[in-house]
């Protein structure tokens, strides 16, 4: 394979004009994090000639934003798509497609005035809907069961709970963090009440309006522009199934085979990370997570985060916005994830700012942990 | 059998017609590859296993054990209301493969739920053409 690493830069990210509980619609959540990130990236709409996005297809996107992009992709595996159009945006800028992308995201997971239908001839309204298995919390707690069979309920439960406190104390240091002004205590999390046992409400991300976008252009490009560049150094993606029921391992996700490619990739080991931006959807997408991705073994991953040790002050910093447990989960959230690594690798994040990180891992999960990408930001 | 039926129903597709047929008849039938003689869910005519076209239907026993299991206290759609709690499972046919399904049981605790318990085959009928396999504890 070609390295390409280093050779494009993300250069613009903005979050839509507020984010939280907000009456707007997908696209107009999608048009004002545009909006937003070319100013952060001192760029203008005629300079994009590329477009993503997920969610809806490109074509309405680009009608909408007035955009006719000559490199399009609607990569849409759920809520890791966003990491997924990094690596898709790198290959196209050095194929030559176009050389400035604008990747966009909006959702009105909260507030929208219709949700998209099933197809019936897809194998989940066939063979797991009929039966419940209708929306992210009860299918991930099946997944979750299983690794507390194999491991141990108690222990499991409390990596959990290290989890959700942890995320909650960095959302606590974020302005625009939805749950800032609520502490979470250990005793807050054991008495939520139940989702789908054994999920907890907080167990679960955050079902909010947002948007987010993000601006991807060649590593020389990005030396002319105002903001420090955050370039591309690594990235791996993939799936290996797609309704849980035909999950290979409902303990290990496609993290185990993209998060090596992308540190192969970037020439970067697991101690080399300052920054770790894990997809939380839920405190067990975490635990499985860090271990398909190889910070610790198989059954290690409540030892890993506990004595708060993901937390401000802790000395593995993780998901800082406060994460989809916290600060915001649209419905596919990966978009945000981004944000807050080139921002703390920008080191504009003010009272929750990491000492001088240089290197983020950043991480998505889709589906029912079905599809994930891995990249590795960095900045000189 | 009742028209207020309100929870999403399958649709079934050729390649499944034999499937739900059959389950409609209380029979759980299974799509097996002739190539690497595994059985395979759920029903497509070509495998995935090995991608070969030399597959057949065989019969399952409707004996499992679970794999594994939520139990979902906060309904996720309308239909679902007055079935909270109620269980949603993976489980593993003798004959391998793993499908989804519902736990039939009355007032569902975890106690009640063991990874590994064995299970057997039934069948509710929910329209005049579609009945759904669950499972109840063996």
């Amino acid at each position: 394979m070609a390295d390409l690493s280093r050779t494009v830069a993300i250069v613009g990210v903005a979050e839509s004009d507020e984010i939280g509980r907000i009456e707007k619609s997908n696209l107009q959540l999608h048009a004002e994090a545009a909006y937003n990130a070319l100013e952060d990236a001192g760029l203008k709409m005629k300079d994009i000639n590329g477009l993503m996005t997920a969610g809806t297809s490109t074509i309405n996107l680009g009608e909408y934003l007035g955009v006719q992009p000559m490199f399009t992709d609607t990569t849409a595996v759920g809520g890791s798509s966003f990491i997924i159009h990094i690596a898709h945006a790198m290959a196209a800028i050095n194929a030559g497609y176009c050389d400035t992308i604008l990747v966009t995201h909006g959702e009105a997971g909260r507030s929208a005035r219709s949700r998209m239908g099933f197809n019936a001839s897809d194998p989940g309204p066939q063979y797991e809907t009929p039966y419940g298995f209708i929306g992210a919390p009860i299918n991930y707690a099946m997944a979750a069961r299983r690794y507390m069979h194999i491991y141990g309920d108690d222990f499991t439960r409390q990596g959990m709970a290290e989890v959700a406190v942890a995320t909650r104390k960095w959302a606590n240091l974020n302005p625009k963090a939805y749950m800032q002004a609520q502490d979470m205590s250990f005793d807050d999390y054991h008495d939520s009440r139940w989702i789908s046992w054994p999920f907890h409400l907080f167990d679960c991300c955050l079902v909010t309006d947002a948007g987010g976008a993000y601006i991807i252009t060649t590593a020389e490009r990005a030396r002319d522009l105002p903001k420090k560049p955050v370039y591309v150094l690594g990235a791996g993606e993939g799936h290996d199934h797609g309704i849980l029921s035909q999950m290979p391992d409902l303990t290990r996700t496609w993290a185990r085979n993209s998060g090596p490619a992308a540190m192969k990739m970037a020439g970067v080991t697991h101690d080399d990370i300052d920054l770790a931006m894990i997809y939380d959807s839920f405190t067990y997408t975490v635990l499985a997570t860090l271990e398909s991705l190889g910070f610790c073994g198989s059954g290690e991953a409540p030892d890993f985060v506990k004595d708060q040790r993901t937390a401000p002050g802790g000395n593995f910093a993780m998901n800082t916005s406060g994460g989809g447990l916290s600060y915001t989960h649209s419905g596919m959230y990966g978009m945000f994830l981004v944000l807050e690594a080139v921002r703390q690798l920008r080191g504009e994040t003010g009272e929750r700012q990491i000492d001088n990180p240089k290197l983020s891992l950043v991480h998505g999960t889709g589906g029912s942990l079905s599809s994930t990408g891995t990249v590795i930001l960095g900045v000189d | 059998m009742t028209s207020d039926y309100k929870k999403p129903i399958p649709v079934p597709q050729v390649e499944s017609d034999q499937y739900w047929q059959k389950a409609k008849e209380k029979e759980l039938w299974l799509r097996k590859c002739n190539a690497c003689n595994q059985p395979y869910f759920y029903p497509r005519d070509i495998s995935p296993c090995c991608f070969s076209r030399d597959t057949t239907w065989i019969q399952a026993s409707g004996k499992a054990t679970l794999f594994t299991y939520g139990i979902v206290q906060r309904a996720p759609h309308p239909g679902f209301v007055a079935d909270v709690p109620f269980v949603t499972a993976i489980v593993e046919l003798e004959e391998g493969p793993i499908m989804a399904t519902n736990i039939v049981m009355e007032d569902p605790t975890p106690e009640k739920l063991q990874v590994g318990m064995a299970l057997e085959v039934v069948f509710e009928d929910i329209t005049d053409t579609i009945a759904l396999p669950k499972f109840k504890p063996a």
